[in-house]
């Protein structure tokens, strides 16, 4: 049964290589010697049962969770192996959108996008206001969101200025975690597309964990699922016949449906 | 617990490390604007509570000592214990209650709001970001407050005694002078630097150990505070047997 669910082992050179990560706390075994390939260029979703370990995998591939066992490499470099400057250097080629945007809450828009910046380059301060002009315009934000406080922004428009930040030193690779969830089916729609459209036009890599399964059909080129503390990865159309009770469950069930997921 | 805040304390020792190797780390606007926050702000409560205590002393000095006509060494009841123990004793666990409280809630705040999490994976250290300019800014305000508590209480006893006395302002300052030697102050300003660094290490290490919910910021801000002045208490102890062994 695992050999079709990993059609993919082996991949050549990808955006992400995860080898037999081991994730615990305390007793409770989270991932089991998880594989997962992510392709250059592609959009992948992540989808599991609540506590299955979407967001553990999303922080350990970005270092914010120390995995028990096996090896991850990003960009073709193993992340454990690097020293910390090369860590640091690795670093500049992702970006990471955490649910609510996480932005600073004691800073204005602006400054949140400039952290970035300030930290890895020494831009002169006309420059400075101009990059960060541009990252507010490319996530769809109006000019004045720039000097206004997290907490005077929607849901919406955080979530927005956390991806402008995120973008804010050109990455490679963006992480997102539950990027629509708490926004209503339009804004949900409008944030989709604006990921596709800065993924096509940006060359991104996406690793997207969701619930939503609008954003699957939508925007996702491959889909992981965790199960059974491994994943199984395709497409949406080779999941829909997939045989795990689960997959058929999430795929087939009255909101897949309503999603159009079920054609 | 002690284990992992002595953990935190060799984290915190390092990052100090090498802020002393690169100065240029430090966060200076952070620094400054918590010395505001915890230092100039705190300087009515600090006043005002240091002055009555004087006042407190005062009375209860000149009270107990009336009996064996030695009222006039309620001058030296006030100074040794105002500038031995209470001035600093207090303003410590004023600050705990004020600014370790505060820095348990901001940073726990931020870490509900996973913006330490966004932090780390920008390449920021939050020891560096957040724990450093506390920890500065308090260990630079806290001796300088409990100057500022030295002097206002002693004011407020210099005013009760003079008036139950009915002494001139000169002949206090005279007692005063021949009552204690200048080490009696020193011997309460010296423990500042170690509270604050005490109650800021707790504030930062309580902080940062919030997870997931705003009830757990609750509990550990009042955890926090009650480990703070624990642990202040400890040091002031060990501070006595200290200066008594050595003769102070």
């Amino acid at each position: 049964m695992t050999a079709p669910a990993t059609p993919d082992t082996g991949e050549k050179d990808p955006a992400i290589r995860v080898r037999g990560v081991v994730n615990k706390f305390g007793e409770t075994v989270i991932h089991d010697g998880l594989d997962l390939d992510v392709r250059r260029g592609e959009v992948i979703g992540v989808v599991g049962a609540s506590g299955a370990g979407k967001s553990v995998l999303l922080r350990t591939i970005v270092g914010l969770n120390h995995q028990a066992e096996g090896s991850i490499e990003v960009l073709g470099r193993d992340v454990d192996r690097l020293s910390d400057d090369e860590r640091e250097a690795l670093r500049r080629h992702w970006g990471v959108l955490f649910q609510d945007g996480a932005l600073f809450s004691s800073m204005t828009v602006a400054q949140n996008i400039q952290v970035p910046i300030k930290q890895f380059l020494d831009l002169r301060p006309d420059l400075l206001a101009e990059v960060t002009a541009l990252k507010i315009a490319l996530v769809g934000l109006p000019p004045d969101a720039a000097v206004k406080y997290p907490s005077e922004l929607s849901g919406g428009m955080r979530k927005r200025a956390g991806l402008a930040r995120a973008l804010a030193l050109d990455p490679d690779i963006l992480f997102l975690d539950e990027p629509t969830a708490g926004l209503d089916p339009i804004g949900a729609a409008a944030f989709d597309s604006l990921i596709r459209n800065l993924q096509q036009a940006l060359g991104l890599t996406v690793f997207m964990v969701t619930h939503d399964l609008d954003s699957l059909t939508a925007i996702c080129d491959r889909i992981a699922v965790l199960v059974d503390k491994k994943v199984i990865v395709g497409t949406l159309s080779s999941l829909l016949r997939h045989e795990h009770p689960w997959i058929r469950e999430y795929f087939h069930g009255p909101r897949a449906r309503a999603a159009g997921a079920d054609k | 617990m002690a284990r992992n805040l002595i953990a935190f304390l060799g984290l915190v020792t390092i990052a100090i490390g090498r802020a002393i190797r690169h100065p240029r780390r430090i966060r200076v606007t952070a620094v400054i604007a918590n010395m505001e926050r915890s230092g100039f702000n705190a300087l009515p409560i600090v006043g005002l509570l240091s002055f009555l205590i004087g006042v407190v002393l005062a009375y209860q000095g000149v009270d107990q000592l009336t009996r064996f006509g030695a009222e006039i060494f309620s001058i030296n009841l006030l100074a040794v214990s105002m500038l031995r123990e209470i001035g600093v004793l207090m303003t410590a666990i004023l600050i705990a209650g004020r600014s370790g409280s505060a820095f348990t809630a901001q940073i726990g705040t931020m870490k509900v709001n996973q913006e330490i999490d966004a932090m780390s994976t920008l390449g920021l250290d939050p020891i560096e970001v957040l724990v450093l300019p506390r920890i500065l800014a308090l260990v630079i305000t806290l001796p300088l407050l409990v100057f500022y508590s030295d002097m206002l209480g002693m004011l407020g006893g210099a005013i009760a005694l003079m008036l139950l006395l009915d002494m001139s302002p000169t002949q206090f300052l005279i007692q005063l002078n021949s009552a204690i030697p200048m080490g009696t102050f020193w011997v309460g300003i010296i423990k500042a630097p170690f509270f604050a660094f005490a109650i800021a290490l707790i504030g930062c290490y309580e902080g940062l150990r919030v997870s997931g919910s705003a009830e757990s910021v609750g509990r550990l801000t009042t955890q926090s505070v009650v480990e703070a002045i624990f642990l202040v208490l400890i040091l002031d102890a060990g501070f006595s047997i200290l200066f008594s062994s050595i003769g102070i």
